[in-house]
């Protein structure tokens, strides 16, 4: 008896499990770690402490670290310079605290949320408008050359930093938190800062609204199309380059929003630390895959989770997890967790 | 004879040629021309820089690779040389084996860099080098035992390469070992330059420019891209540790400041550009240029800096400190307005 079928008639075959866990693998390692945490750090209430600042940092790295890695994946742009926008966007944001004392000084949960509220607008817009004048003036000169985009958004990097230094001085500044997000918790034997549980909340917040936005929205739509396939979206009649300027200017917004939330934590600020940070930012965009906002999610919590644990487990390590993750994950995926894949 | 000693890669323009013979007898006859310390030093800093730009030339303007990892292989060179001088004590044996181990381990740190970040794409590295040069960095100024920390390491070199050594005098110039260090640094320069030069020139520098030109059609050629670029990035960094190596043992001392810092890998992007990427000559040029720039244009600053006291901000924009702002501003207007550099401007004129 014959069929019309070929020999190598396809079949419908659910994956196997080894295959199912290897796809989901990226999604398991940030449990996995905080398992390994707590088998390896052994106190609970010391793991608890660290994983919530693990979180915390990461929370913090996502925000700065998602404007850069939807940037390169639009429209193939890797902006050295972004790490200026975290020193920016700090420095305006710890400067309108610094102004408000009278808010952040008495324990009034009301007057302490309006200022750092009013902080993080103010550096939200400057950095944005930033993002916008770095847009126009440096980056669209050199679009479509790799090498000098890195060469010219390095140099707008030091620029930006410089003029830090004329305007604020050359000086670190120290500053205190709001009265209200002073101090912390205790929860199970574990003290809990109560800004890193902020952070936490915050981040994930903006995480599931970022979702929600390129998943739901039409705006997000044509964002996700234009990492995909730009050209096919700019034949539909798209302007992917409005879009793009778009999410330039949302990505500089929220890396100031980074920098403010960093400088709390931190509680003093640099001109140098956007620079520090860069090298974070850039370290979870490779393992998360350039271009993908949930591979850096994972990336920046994993890396904010193990160099907690690394710096209580042994400090003098903590130099190099950061370099040794992203060989490991280097190794296990060339391209990082999860590339985007490019239609063409 | 001279064709083949420079690889028969003239420099193609009448004031080129001018400007390089000028730069070179300047240099090979600097203690007798410039007398004086302060001029020895410049002239020795621009020797050292000069190779130090031309091994960055050849990864990012002859393979098309941007790296920011070009001073971490520059202070392994120096911090071999100096850790090699403390621990084995002083003597010639010290400076050959910290040197050679130098220019190994950097090799062999390239290749391991290359090998993770080549194979993907070639942005990859950019940002990986900037992680792993700052981790060094980190790490040389936390493990005070060993690298001495921010402080860096003080050293002796063999008595003859140091001031205390007199042989008399020529030309009232007074022979010292400082000297011989002096022409050490030269000639060791002076190989190095041409043996760069002998590469870039070679078919093997025919195929970099090919996959900088365009990879994809290397590759369909019959060139392995990965290989190649890799090759190039740790002969980059094998010189650039020599460089480190020459800086060390002119220095008698290494520091993280002077070595390592992200400063002098601004430095030396600024001097390729400015004198000229894709050419061995354009790292002379911008090396010479940029070296006595910031010599004597620093103290120019903190004048003008002085003379503009009364007004608002700008005396803080002149001041020398400030020197990184301006840099900046000239990188960025060089990458857009001048890209050829000055060796492209001036071979186009003729």
């Amino acid at each position: 008896m014959t069929t019309a079928a070929p020999d190598h008639a396809p079949k419908y075959a659910q994956l196997s499990l080894p295959d199912r866990i290897g796809k989901a693998m990226p999604l398991l390692l940030v449990p996995l770690l905080v398992v390994f945490g707590f088998l390896s750090i052994g106190s609970p209430s010391s793991w608890l402490t660290l994983t919530v600042s693990g979180l915390a940092m990461g929370m913090m790295i996502f925000i700065m670290a998602s404007g850069l890695t939807l940037v390169f994946g639009l429209m193939d742009v890797i902006n050295f310079g972004h790490g200026a926008f975290i020193s920016v966007g700090a420095y305006v944001g710890i400067s309108v605290l610094l102004a408000l004392e009278n808010w952040t000084g008495v324990p009034s949960l009301l007057l302490n949320v309006a200022a750092v509220l009013a902080a993080v607008i103010a550096a939200m817009c400057v950095t944005g408008a930033l993002g916008w004048g770095f847009e126009r003036v440096i980056v669209r000169p050199v679009y479509g050359a790799h090498l000098k985009q890195i060469l010219v958004t390095v140099g707008g990097l030091i620029v930006i930093e410089q003029m830090i230094h004329v305007l604020w001085g050359p000086d670190e500044i120290y500053l205190t938190r709001p009265e209200m997000l002073k101090g912390a918790v205790t929860f199970a034997g574990a003290a809990i800062e109560k800004y890193r549980l902020l952070a936490v909340v915050f981040g994930l917040a903006l995480f599931v609204a970022m979702r929600l936005v390129l998943k739901r929205t039409k705006i997000g739509l044509i964002v996700r199309a234009g990492v995909q396939n730009g050209e096919m979206v700019e034949a539909l009649g798209y302007r992917l380059r409005l879009v793009f300027i778009g999410v330039f200017i949302a990505g500089s917004a929220l890396a100031g929003l980074g920098g403010v939330m960093w400088g709390l934590y931190q509680e003093v600020i640099t001109a140098g630390m956007g620079e520090e940070m860069m090298i974070l930012v850039f370290i979870v965009v490779i393992i998360g895959g350039l271009g993908s906002v949930e591979g850096a999610f994972i990336g920046a919590l994993l890396v904010g989770l193990l160099q907690n644990y690394v710096a209580f487990l042994e400090p003098k390590l903590a130099l190099i997890s950061n370099i040794a993750l992203m060989t490991a994950i280097l190794m296990w995926r060339p391209q990082g967790m999860m590339p985007v894949v490019k239609a063409k | 004879m001279l064709t083949n000693l420079i690889s028969g890669d003239r420099p193609r323009s009448l004031i080129l040629t001018g400007l390089l013979l000028a730069i070179l007898l300047g240099l090979a006859l600097a203690p007798f021309l410039f007398p004086g310390v302060r001029s020895l030093e410049t002239a020795a800093r621009i020797c050292i820089f000069i190779v130090l730009v031309a091994s960055y030339d050849l990864l990012l303007g002859y393979s098309g690779i941007v790296s920011f990892a070009h001073t971490m292989f520059f202070g392994l060179g120096a911090y071999g040389v100096a850790l090699a001088s403390t621990h084995m004590g002083r003597g010639y044996d010290a400076l050959i084996v910290g040197t050679v181990l130098g220019a190994v381990a950097s090799a062999l740190l390239a290749l391991l860099i290359g090998l993770f970040s080549l194979r993907v794409r070639a942005i990859f590295f950019a940002m990986i080098t900037l992680a792993v040069a700052s981790a060094v960095a980190v790490l040389v100024s936390q493990l005070s035992g060993l690298t001495g920390g921010e402080d860096g390491l003080n050293y002796s070199i063999p008595r003859e390469l140091t001031p205390a050594f007199k042989l008399g005098s020529l030309f009232g110039v007074s022979i010292t070992g400082k000297l011989l260090n002096y022409y050490l640094v030269f000639f060791a320069s002076l190989a190095l330059f041409l043996l760069l030069l002998r590469i870039v020139n070679s078919p093997f520098g025919r195929v970099l420019q090919a996959i900088r030109e365009n990879d994809f059609r290397a590759e369909a050629i019959g060139y392995r891209v990965v290989f190649y670029r890799t090759l190039a990035t740790c002969l980059s960094a094998a010189v650039a540790a020599l460089a480190g190596s020459l800086f060390a043992i002119w220095l008698r001392y290494v520091g993280p400041d002077t070595t390592l810092s992200f400063e002098i890998m601004l430095d030396i992007l600024l001097m390729v550009v400015i004198g000229g990427m894709g050419t061995m000559y354009g790292a002379v040029i911008g090396a010479t240029i940029f070296v006595l720039a910031q010599n004597y244009l620093q103290n120019l600053m903190g004048v003008a800096s002085g003379a503009t006291e009364g007004l608002p901000l700008v005396p803080q924009l002149l001041d020398p400190d400030r020197w990184l702002l301006w840099l900046g501003v000239l990188f960025i207007l060089s990458v857009y307005f001048f890209p050829t550099g000055i060796v492209g401007r001036l071979r186009s004129e003729d």
